[in-house]
């Protein structure tokens, strides 16, 4: 699904916890992620702290979209 | 001869996701499709142990699973090793490969699989191992088995393995009757000739997108969400399958600006939903990504997000969701887009 939105010239960026899947896939932008069952959470913290980590990680991947790539990066 | 047989929390009975973090553990003697592969390799083989993982624990922590894995493989001091069969299992099908790689690699030893061609384990590792072709359930399990076992059988006897599992991919020398020139020529002049002829050397199909353009400013961005995690409203109105997903959903942010257990849920049957449907944006940050909108961080935000559920959906599908989800976003003047997976 990476690839296909991307080839119609839409940048996007992979959250994803299993990145050699992600590359196998053709994700150019890849941000690894917490968990498979909560990629962007962790119900060991605090929700105030749990949502802190989640802006962290989407604040990433917007820094990944605005960053140029040659080819596959993981950030 | 020693069989040693790797498989997953759901196979050697412990349960479902709600298990999938167990974490390694060796048990002498077979286990579940351990028990049907020792009967269909009859007397010249036994399945000496067995090593156990539960499938997101060894996705999420490879590097330190796959030497302890392999740890409690070699302490049985194994001829042969076999993994899965994995079907269409994702996180499966790459701990089996993972597994392969590291016995191939370290111990040198054959290794015999069973994975479905989508399977997302098998491009990345089928060097590693002899594979051979399963359906994508474990429906197929029956026809499975005996396969993989006449590939031990094989190895057990010596016989030279031709056929039967998917290609490697390595190189193997050999000399051939005519020299290269000649070959070259021939096929050359029955290619002019609109002959069929086959090459020695096939290309790889990369099927690669270039990456997006490089946004350039943030604050007037407009981005959207979607997800192969399967994240719906509460209910699934549309239904999405829990795997192998026939349709996407389209459904919209106006109104949530933070999930909670009553407007959100995962349909994703894949991984444990236990956390997702507590608080969903643990899988679709749309809670961070709305105060950023608010704040300015971000120019604006896509009225809805798409989602399906990636588990052993087909790639054709996925392929025909996207162009539908990329048209959608283009007449939305959607310059990027946040892709989530589970």
């Amino acid at each position: 699904m990476v690839k296909e939105i991307e080839r119609h010239g839409i940048t996007v960026v992979h959250m994803c916890t299993v990145v050699p899947i992600s590359l196998t896939v053709g994700a150019n932008r890849i941000l690894p992620t917490v968990a498979i069952p909560y990629p962007l959470g962790d119900p060991s913290l605090a929700p105030a702290e749990e949502k802190e980590l989640r802006r962290k990680l989407v604040k990433k991947a917007l820094d990944a979209l605005c960053t140029d790539v040659e080819g596959q990066t993981v950030f | 001869m020693k069989i040693v047989h790797y498989i997953n929390q759901f196979y050697a009975g412990y349960g479902g996701e709600e298990k999938a973090d167990l974490k390694p553990e060796k048990r002498d003697g077979a286990v579940g499709p351990g028990m049907a592969l020792s009967a269909a390799i009859g007397g010249i083989g036994t399945v000496v142990g067995t090593v156990v993982c539960g499938d997101s624990y060894f996705n999420e922590n490879i590097d330190a699973v796959a030497p302890e894995v392999l740890e409690m493989i070699s302490s049985f001091a194994p001829d042969i090793v076999v993994v899965g069969p994995a079907f269409n299992a994702g996180r499966y099908g790459m701990a089996c490969g993972a597994v392969a790689k590291a016995v191939d690699e370290k111990l040198g030893i054959p290794v015999v699989g069973g994975l479905y061609e989508e399977n997302p384990g098998l491009d990345i590792y089928k060097r590693h191992g002899y594979f051979v072709s399963t359906g994508n359930s474990a429906a197929t399990m029956r026809k499975a088995i005996p396969d993989m076992a006449a590939i031990v059988k094989k190895i057990i006897a010596g016989e030279e393995i031709t056929e039967g599992f998917y290609e490697k991919g390595l190189r193997k020398n050999y000399f051939a009757k005519t020299r290269g020139s000649k070959r070259a020529v021939e096929m050359l002049l029955k290619k002019i000739a609109g002959d069929d002829f086959v090459t020695e050397y096939p290309m790889p199909v990369f099927d690669r997108v270039a990456p997006g353009p490089t946004i350039k400013d943030m604050t007037t961005a407009r981005i959207a969400l979607v997800s192969s995690g399967g994240p719906v409203p509460k209910g699934n109105p549309d239904r999405i399958e829990s795997s192998s997903a026939s349709k996407y959903g389209k459904y919209s942010l106006t109104g949530i600006s933070d999930f909670t257990p009553d407007n959100g849920e995962t349909a994703h049957g894949g991984y444990d939903p236990v956390y997702a449907n507590q608080d969903l944006d643990r899988v679709l940050p749309v809670d961070v990504l709305k105060e950023m909108v608010a704040n300015g961080e971000i120019g604006s935000l896509h009225d809805y997000w798409y989602s399906t559920v990636g588990n052993g959906t087909s790639v054709a599908n996925s392929k025909k969701f996207a162009t539908a989800i990329a048209q959608e976003l283009l007449g939305d003047n959607v310059s990027c887009v946040i892709l989530t997976s589970t």
